[in-house]
């Protein structure tokens, strides 16, 4: 039974790793664009949210109310002060760009809140530590609410982008930017709203992250590493191939800290480069590259 | 290729790689090696050590550049090899080596590895690469934090130095640190020179194109990768040399990207010149700046990406777009009429 | 007035120039076929008349208004939509889902997918299949209804009959015929001549990016577009060669 509980641990905090890795996944598929400061971003929503909880005292769900909007403005704001010139300077300029980015938000974050560890842990109750036992399973609700909400974005990203209309230009500019231009699709505009998206969601993540554990300024590579690994064990396919890749990723670090509590992180990366030498590079095919 | 020192070419043009300010910068080159050489008779042990620290810089900058600005590879992860090479170095003299010896066989043995990482590293393209390679350096950090032997996470002294003066063991520091900047600067320099050169430039440009003319893209970056990582570890030992003590967290940490990319990015991304220019100012700016904490990072990445968007040649490059400069050719000069028309391997549509 | 008007344009790739002061006007409701070598510079123009390549001189007045410097994407507001060269659709979504993301803000019109779907019967039951799953045909069918979903006053077609079945291009001419009698004002490029002249009210030749020869479809003769489209020298025409 133990085993099924570390089964169960592993699908909950790939959930997690979903939710971080959406926006990164987003932005890859729609702009061919790897966002370095990703896992910044992230960490950029769980001090933002501390902050509104500390500073007037309202629910943190509230408070998540508030983050969301303010991430996919600061969203739309990136692309068009950063990311709109860098991508058409060049392939590889976005890359040299947002590493800068994610330099200047880690030291930025430390100069204003210190190295010290931050938590939502003392405003969410027992929250992130209450679990229910089921025929002998424990069950962290929070796991469970994390998870549903990686679905819940998953499936809603997946009817925005075949459903509306807004989704659907998306898909065609990502598809072909140029003929897209030619029906009178504003590409520029797209790629700015894609990128509000992801940074919303990336947000999101963040709320989780602030509530599930500690973070400081430095927790945002290894966020970045862990949405990464995510997206190519999925295959850079669809919104399920990501969460299947968070799950997978979740499940190997679970392992991994069963055999030895200090090979958490490795098992994972060691799960990441296997699918990386395997000769199809991925455990899901390729298809539907939007996403 | 064109062998011929100034082979003419249809239409009254002909082709030049040494104009007579390159080699007048070769024979400065050749000088300025000498001069650094004498540095320990003539200064202390501190000078020492900062130029060692300068010429480490100097070295990550060329292998970093050599990687994105010449294979089109940027890697936020050649602190594995960095790392590799400081903690081969230990792992040696733990097992019998003489400490300068270890620190080349270790900076060779960061590039042996690099061979089998490059089958799956180099099946990755752009940010995939980037952090494929961030991956694999928070892999090697995990196993050197697992042995004890190598002191864990907590950092670990290099031993075997204190066998020598302290004045004497910055000397001999130095003195490798300026080889191993000599060789791998020429290393360098040979190779973007040979065909290799050409055909990466061709790759960076157009690796459709470039494959399709029969470059062979993959052995090209291969052996980039290889050289960058041997360089890299090389760098990574000598640092160790300079400071005597190494954490892995420092060791293995993405900051030194951070450092390379600035490096590069300032002092101009796929030119020879501009990189060792970049070391320079990185040198001086974190002289200068380095105790500011937080705020001279942010300075650090906001200037990084400054030059990246405004700058894209950084300094070097924009001095020779104007001044038609080339000290150390990696690339040929085409002329016509004896004006100069173009200053760089790549042709250049603007002329 | 015209309804556009392209004033010494040029426009070039790098170095290669492929178009050199170009002057063309089309008039509302005219069927203007544009013909020429491979190379010649009819894709590169189309492409500057619907802003998808900037052109290095020269002016492009549409309904009176100067829109040298307007977007490609807000070009099609104002009623330009280009069918390129090779269709290409996008070829992960739908055909129903190329049809209905034309037009961003688009100009009001009577074009529905429903319409489209009328006018081209072979798309009924390819409603819902993924536009890489087509055939030559039925891609080239979607392209030009994608463009009509746009409600174009001038609808711009780069080699519509290029690489289709003969089956195909006469069933895309059919459906165009029908377009061409309702009033849209049509620039063709076509490499058949003969289906060329047929169309068009108006034909302009180009040569080495230049326009060479123009004139009403029904005056001019095969022979004198024949030499025109070969540069065979015709003083009294083609004028001096460079």
């Amino acid at each position: 039974m133990n085993w099924v509980n570390v089964l169960l641990q592993g699908v909950l905090l790939g959930g997690f790793y979903a939710l971080l890795a959406c926006g990164l996944s987003l932005m890859f598929g729609v702009m061919r664009i790897i966002n370095l400061a990703h896992g910044d971003i992230a960490v950029i929503g769980a001090y933002l949210i501390w902050v509104i909880v500390n500073q007037t005292q309202i629910p943190p769900w509230l408070a998540a109310l508030l983050v969301l909007p303010i991430m996919w403005v600061a969203g739309y704001a990136m692309y068009v002060l950063l990311l709109e010139r860098s991508r058409r300077a060049g392939l590889l300029v976005p890359l040299l760009t947002t590493f800068g980015l994610a330099i200047v938000i880690q030291n930025v974050l430390l100069q204003v809140f210190s190295p010290d560890d931050h938590s939502l842990l003392s405003s969410t109750g027992t929250l992130a530590t209450s679990s229910v036992s089921f025929g002998g399973l424990s069950i962290s609700i929070f796991g469970v609410l994390t998870l549903a909400t990686a679905v819940i974005v998953l499936s809603g990203l997946q009817l925005f982008l075949s459903r509306t209309t807004a989704g659907r230009q998306m898909r065609a500019t990502a598809e072909d930017p140029g003929v897209a231009e030619l029906v009178g699709i504003n590409a520029r505009s797209v790629y700015a709203k894609a990128t509000a998206i992801a940074v919303a969601i990336a947000g999101l993540g963040g709320i989780f992250l602030a509530i599930r554990q500690t973070f400081n300024p430095s927790t945002g590579p290894t966020q970045l590493i862990f949405a990464f690994e995510a997206v190519v064990i999925g295959g850079f396919g669809s919104p399920w191939g990501t969460l299947l890749g968070g799950i997978v990723l979740g499940v190997a670090q679970v392992i991994g800290a069963q055999v030895n509590p200090q090979y958490f992180v490795l098992f994972g990366h060691l799960v990441f480069l296997a699918v990386l030498a395997s000769p199809r590079g991925g455990i899901l095919d390729r298809r539907g590259r939007a996403l | 290729m064109i062998r011929a020192r100034s082979a003419p070419l249809p239409g009254g043009f002909r082709v030049q790689r040494w104009t007579r300010v390159s080699i007048a910068s070769g024979v400065v080159t050749i000088a300025i090696i000498a001069v650094l050489a004498v540095v320990p008779f003539l200064f202390g042990a501190d000078v020492t050590e900062q130029l060692t620290a300068l010429l480490i810089f100097v070295i990550l900058a060329v292998m970093w550049n050599a990687l994105a600005g010449y294979g089109g590879l940027i890697s936020v992860g050649q602190q594995a090899f960095i790392g590799l090479g400081a903690y081969g170095t230990i792992f040696l003299t733990q097992h019998g080596f003489a400490p300068y010896l270890a620190m080349v066989v270790a900076g060779l043995g960061s590039g042996a590895v690099a061979i089998p990482a490059s089958l799956i590293m180099l099946r990755l393209r752009g940010g995939q690469f980037a952090i494929g390679m961030w991956v694999l350096a928070e892999v090697f950090g995990i196993l050197v934090t697992l042995d004890t032997g190598l002191g864990g996470g907590t950092g670990v002294s290099l031993n075997g130095l204190n066998v020598f003066a302290p004045g004497y063991r910055q000397a001999y520091t130095f003195w490798l640190t300026l080889a191993c900047a000599t060789v791998l600067l020429g290393l360098v320099f040979i190779l973007l020179r040979r065909r290799i050169g050409t055909s990466l430039q061709a790759v960076r440009d157009d690796e459709a194109a470039a494959a399709s003319l029969g470059v062979n893209v993959v052995r090209s970056k291969r052996v980039l990768f290889v050289v960058a990582a041997a360089g890299c570890g090389i760098a990574g030992a000598l640092y160790l040399a300079n400071t005597l003590f190494i954490q892995t967290n420092s060791v293995f940490g993405v900051q030194w990207t951070a450092y390379m990319l600035f490096m590069v990015l300032v002092g101009g991304l796929g030119t020879f010149e501009g990189p060792i220019i970049g070391a320079i100012i990185f040198y001086l700016i974190q002289a200068q700046f380095g105790d500011s904490g937080a705020w001279y990072f942010v300075g650090l990445g906001a200037t990084a990406i400054a030059f990246a968007l405004f700058l894209p040649h950084g300094i070097w490059g924009s001095i020779d777009r104007r001044l038609q400069l080339r000290l150390l050719p990696v690339g040929y000069t085409l002329r016509k009429l004896e004006t100069p028309v173009s200053g760089t391997g790549e042709p250049r549509a603007d002329a | 007035m015209s309804l556009l008007e392209v004033r010494s344009v040029d426009a070039q790739y790098g170095l290669l120039k492929a178009v050199r002061g170009v002057s063309l006007i089309i008039e509302e409701g005219e069927t203007r076929a544009l013909v020429g070598a491979n190379g010649a510079g009819k894709t590169t123009l189309l492409s500057v008349i619907a802003g998808a390549h900037r052109p290095a001189a020269g002016t492009i007045i549409f309904d009176g208004v100067d829109i040298t410097r307007v977007p490609a994407h807000k070009r099609v507001g104002l009623g330009i939509a280009l069918v390129p060269e090779g269709r290409r659709l996008f070829p992960g979504l739908s055909v129903e889902e190329n049809l209905s993301i034309a037009g961003g803000r688009r100009r009001d019109g009577a074009w529905t997918v429903d319409r489209v779907l009328e006018i081209f019967p072979m798309l009924q039951t390819r409603r819902r299949q993924r536009a890489a799953t087509l055939s030559g045909g039925e891609q080239q069918a979607t392209a030009i209804g994608r463009a009509l979903m746009c409600n174009p006053r001038l609808i711009l077609l780069d080699e519509v009959s290029l690489g289709l079945a003969p089956m195909a291009v006469a069933s895309v001419y059919d459906s165009l015929r029908g377009l061409i009698s309702s009033g849209t004002t049509v620039v063709i490029v076509e490499q058949d001549l003969g289906r060329a002249l047929a169309v068009s009210t108006r034909v302009t030749c180009m040569l080495h990016g230049e326009i060479v020869l123009e004139g009403e479809s029904s005056a001019l003769t095969r022979e004198q577009i024949t030499a025109a489209y070969f540069g065979v020298r015709q003083p009294s025409i083609v004028g001096s060669e460079p």
